[in-house]
């Protein structure tokens, strides 16, 4: 489904990127993790083409990223993105969040559009909220709609870059849910997360990132089990420490 | 010192109020245009391609580095002539208003593509990223998700850009056209009490330039909380 092949990128002499290749099939759940600044949401950018780079190849459902021909818009269509601060767009009511989109890209009907917001809405426990606008919501209740506004474009694939890590930990629990069941349903995901115990739930692989390199790329148990790399081994037990 | 007579204000009310909603026309078309044209020269100033970022940059530095009333003194001597020689209009016919217009809305159009550039630069990069990711065009993404916030960020500027406007209106004395200011000073001249008609107009200014910038300051305030 995602299939990153020797990808670098760098911004003048700083790289950024170092060779990454990875493969995510479908249905497969990937979370990636590492220290800040190792490089994990410029990765996740280049899989929708929201961030250029130099080398290498990105193939997503058989469509080259990278390639100039390739129409960016049409492919991003159908890859679900979410962000660490939401970025629902403030001057629309939650459910013109999700149908915008819809109606300006997919060509849906408005009635359509609505309808289908609601469904989703209803799915991520927030049918109540449909006419408020985001700042009245909380953090929690906020990037659930982003999910929402995500999954109503249909995606073949989605996109996490740290959906948690802006949120007041009280409210992680009712986003991460969120994205249980959807892995659990089958949805192909690429995670940024230090959320491990999101990674050992529904992760098939963890990769981990240093200085713009994949240094692991390794099943779930094999990760937690033992991890090769001492630079993961120490990020690791950071982690476990919280 | 002569005593002041206001006499003349009640009698040449009629052609005062001629001339503020010539002043008011003038200020209400020239923003209008020079918000348009000002929005255009924005996005173009924040294009990667470096021929139209080129043309806005150059464009708004060389109308914010010359003088207003020279523009507006070009326009009335070239505007006409140009007009004349493209669709051979008759000399008679007064092009002194709409000349005033585009000279208006050209200058004011730089002053807003810069309010308009911060404006759109005050939206953070991430409301673009996500209208681009959930397949939006950059064109979309701009109408639909950038300029809405944009816009309510940059009112209070564009207004108060609008109220100096208004009293930039008054250097349409050059061609004499007859704005407030214009009207005022005729009258005036005519009766021999110019300074009570420039203290009347000029009282006049202030009240309305006043009152407002105080009700944009209360927007803001409001906008704010
Ligand atoms: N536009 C840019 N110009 C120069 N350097 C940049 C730019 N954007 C990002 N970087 C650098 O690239 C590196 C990787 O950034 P990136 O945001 O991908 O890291 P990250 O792993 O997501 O970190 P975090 O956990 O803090 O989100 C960082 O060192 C950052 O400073
Ligand atoms: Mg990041």
């Amino acid at each position: 489904m995602i299939s990153i092949r020797n990808v670098s990128k760098h911004y003048g002499s700083f790289q950024v990127l170092s060779d990454c290749s990875t493969e995510v099939e479908k249905g497969e759940v990937i979370v990636v993790c590492g220290p800040s600044g190792s490089g994990k949401s410029t990765l996740i950018k280049c899989v929708n083409g929201l961030e250029p780079f130099q080398q290498g190849e990105i193939v997503v459902n058989g469509i080259s990223v990278g390639d100039p021909k390739t129409k960016l818009a049409k492919l991003r269509a159908h890859v679900g993105m979410v962000f660490q601060n939401f970025e629902l767009f403030p001057h629309m009511s939650v459910s013109d969040n999700l149908a915008i989109a819809q109606i300006k890209v997919l060509g849906r009907s408005r009635e359509e559009a609505i309808g289908r917001g609601l469904k989703l809405l209803d799915r991520v426990g927030l049918s109540a909220q449909a006419e408020k606008y985001p700042g009245q919501l909380s953090g929690g209740q906020q990037q659930r709609v982003a999910i929402a506004r995500a999954l109503a474009m249909d995606p073949i694939c989605m996109l996490f870059d740290e959906p948690t890590s802006a949120l007041d930990p009280e409210m992680v629990k009712e986003v991460l849910d969120v994205m249980v069941d959807l892995a659990q349903e089958g949805m192909t995901m690429m995670v940024v997360s230090h959320e491990m115990g999101f990674a050992r739930r529904v992760a098939h692989r963890v990769i981990f990132m240093d200085q713009g390199r994949i240094v692991e790329d390794a099943p779930k148990e094999e990760f937690f089990g033992q991890p090769r790399s001492e630079r993961a081994q120490q990020f690791l037990s950071k982690i476990l420490q919280h | 010192m002569a005593e002041f007579d206001w006499s003349s204000i009640p009698g040449a009310w009629p052609f005062l109020w001629a001339g503020m909603q010539t002043t008011l026309e003038i200020t209400v078309l020239a923003v209008a245009a020079g918000i348009v044209w000002g929005t255009l020269l924005a996005i173009m100033r924040m294009s990667d391609i470096r021929l139209l970022s080129w043309f806005a940059a150059s464009y708004v530095n060389l109308f914010r580095s010359i003088p207003l009333v020279m523009v507006l003194l070009w326009f009335f001597l070239i505007v006409p002539a140009l007009l004349e020689s493209l669709f051979s209009t008759p000399r008679t016919s007064d092009t002194r208003l709409s000349s005033a217009l585009v000279a208006f809305a050209l200058f004011e159009a730089a002053y807003y593509a810069e309010i308009i550039r911060a404006g759109i630069q005050s939206v953070s990069r991430g409301q673009s990223a996500a209208a681009l990711a959930l397949g939006m065009s950059q064109s979309q993404t701009m109408r639909l998700v950038i300029l809405p916030q944009a816009v309510s960020n940059m009112v209070p500027l564009l207004l108060t850009q609008g109220i100096i406007l208004f009293q930039d209106t008054s250097l349409v004395y050059v061609s004499s056209l007859a704005d407030f200011f214009g009207a005022a000073y005729k009258v005036g001249d005519r009766d021999g009490r110019l300074v009570e008609l420039l203290l009347f107009a000029g009282a006049v200014y202030f009240a309305i330039c006043f009152s407002a910038s105080m009700l944009v300051k209360h927007f803001q305030k409001r906008a704010g909380s």
